[in-house]
């Protein structure tokens, strides 16, 4: 039954938003983390996304197939400068007494958040109609 | 199985099939609603039909006497086209969420539709067989 191919489509959309959504809230989570050196500090995470094709018998290039599920292809971090403080008294200073903060961007990772829940609500919606149908097509008839 | 019970949903599990893969089309734009590069598709709902119910299109095809010569129509109706988008984004997505839940939704009606012609044909031959007595 090819309607059970689409559970696979939208579930792998859902575990990728579902990553998107746990980047930002590690991103969020060290927002304010500071850090001895601007190499050592923490950068903003991106996810990057990658179509995946779902074939059986293996994927081949260039298939017009039906059936494509999405997969994380990598992570990849914000080139944003991080930001400098001047505290002394910080444990984490450096020679100088600079503290590097992350560049994590609280907006972006909000926007970020928005979108990557609507695309989550999506794919269960998805799920949920598919699930239906199917059930009122096993039903036929009775 | 009879010849009757062949031909008995005519069109309707052909077009059961069809919308069933176009969902899957969609349920894959969906899911890749964030995924940079990603080309919506689409399924040709009447041209598959066509090529389902095998009814040809034009009646006056080329003919190809030779092995491998082309076809005027050489583009295969089962091949999925690309959406045209009505805003295209900066990292090449051609999804349109909106667009897309709502082709999902329109589908799936359509498969309900097909569905409960499906039903109503197996409830008359029911009756049929029945002759109107207790099922």
């Amino acid at each position: 039954m090819s309607l059970m191919k689409i559970f696979d489509t939208a579930g792998s959309g859902m575990s990728a938003e579902s990553l998107r959504l746990n980047t930002v809230a590690s991103n969020l989570a060290n927002a304010d983390s500071v850090s001895s050196s601007p190499n050592t500090a923490y950068k903003a995470k991106e996810l990057m996304f990658a179509p995946v094709l779902q074939q059986q018998g293996g994927v081949a290039a260039g298939d017009a197939s039906a059936n494509v599920g999405v997969r994380m292809a990598g992570v990849t971090e914000s080139q944003q400068p991080v930001e400098s403080h001047y505290e002394p008294g910080n444990p984490m200073a450096d020679a100088s007494g600079f503290v590097y903060g992350s560049n994590v961007n609280p907006i972006d990772e909000l926007v970020n958040m928005i979108s990557a829940s609507r695309s989550y609500q999506n794919n269960v919606e998805v799920m949920n109609t598919t699930k239906q149908l199917m059930i009122k097509t096993i039903n036929l008839g009775s | 199985m009879s010849n009757l019970l062949d031909n008995v949903f005519g069109l309707s599990s052909q077009a059961l099939d069809v919308w069933q893969r176009r969902s899957e089309v969609i349920a894959s734009n969906i899911a890749n609603a964030d995924t940079p590069d990603y080309k919506a598709r689409d399924v040709d709902f009447r041209q598959v039909l066509q090529q389902a119910s095998g009814e040809a299109s034009p009646s006056l095809a080329l003919s190809t006497p030779t092995p491998g010569q082309l076809t005027t129509t050489s583009e295969s109706a089962d091949a999925l086209k690309y959406r045209v988008p009505l805003q295209p984004s900066m990292d090449g997505n051609t999804v349109d969420a909106q667009a897309e839940q709502s082709a999902f939704a329109s589908n799936m009606v359509h498969y309900q539709a097909s569905l409960s012609f499906i039903n109503s044909t197996i409830q008359q031959l029911r009756l049929a067989i029945n002759g109107g007595g207790q099922s």
